[in-house]
């Protein structure tokens, strides 16, 4: 007896809401960041879910699909804790709502 | 049955490190609790037998962007600033617009009857084919992720770099 596919797709669905809560709640940049890639993730458990449960699952597409997809979350996240850092030598700040100029 | 119960640990896993990582104030300890979700997820791949890709999740996420998500925190000072409210101002809407998603999704979900009676595919991912099909199908976009990894990393480092004094007296 094998988890059904509904509870992975309700798993990636908690997860991305808790992300996106986070994401648009908080106003640290870092825990924005973290959000997100919990959003991310959640979309990756989707893929590995429908590939496990599709009726050819050798053909790997969506393991593939998942693969691609960490080295572009691990690339965003790299960007993007560079620009929180070069945003806070400019504000003296990792808070969203003190990013509210575009003067620098 | 052994299943069961190894997807019901994971996912309380994932999900107790996600909702920690979103709530707690300290953010060392936020950043710990994210890297224990991704763990649980990385752990869940390995039960739906994606080996490969558990592993890649436990070395990149795990391993990689936490530790540059902890460096980031104690390079801008998030750990010792404590004061004022943790959420933004209107947190509220936020809450809503999850909510709101989340109905959302989980209504579509459950109301696709096809997709719950979907059997579970005895499904193997060995290395040795990765490789092939990454090595021939998929050459392209394996070049074009090396090159993407690249300009990461040097926009990364560019981005983050200590600007010359002379030239930028406000920056330190």
């Amino acid at each position: 007896m094998t988890t059904p596919l509904a509870n992975y797709l309700i798993l990636a669905a908690l997860l991305f809401v808790i992300g996106l809560a986070g994401a648009l709640t908080r106003r640290n940049a870092v825990l924005v960041l973290i959000g997100l890639e919990l959003m991310f993730n959640a979309a990756n458990l989707n893929f590995i879910a429908f590939w496990r449960f599709n009726p050819h699952p050798e053909k790997l597409t969506g393991l593939m699909f998942v693969l691609f997809s960490i080295a572009i979350g691990a690339a965003e996240a790299a960007v993007g804790l560079a620009l929180i850092i070069a945003v806070y030598r400019h504000r003296r700040s990792a808070l969203m709502d003190q990013f509210n100029s575009l003067k620098g | 049955m052994l299943n069961e119960i190894a997807f019901l640990l994971c996912a309380s896993l994932t999900l107790a490190g996600a909702v920690a990582a979103m709530m707690l104030r300290n953010l060392v300890h936020c950043a710990l609790c994210a890297a224990g979700a991704f763990a649980g997820l990385a752990a869940i791949y390995l039960q739906l037998s994606a080996e490969f890709a558990g592993f890649a999740q436990f070395l990149v996420y795990v391993g990689a962007v936490a530790i540059l998500i902890v460096f980031t925190i104690l390079l801008t000072r998030g750990a010792d600033i404590q004061t004022g409210r943790a959420g933004s101002s209107s947190s509220w809407i936020g809450l809503l617009v999850a909510g709101l998603v989340l109905a959302c999704l989980v209504g579509s979900i459950m109301s696709s009857p096809g997709l719950v009676r979907l059997p579970a595919q005895t499904a193997n991912a060995p290395v040795q084919k990765i490789g092939e099909q990454l090595m021939n199908q998929y050459i392209m976009p394996l070049e074009t992720m090396g090159l993407l990894l690249t300009a990461a990393l040097l926009g990364g480092v560019v981005i983050a770099m200590r600007e010359p004094a002379k030239a930028n007296p406000s920056a330190r």
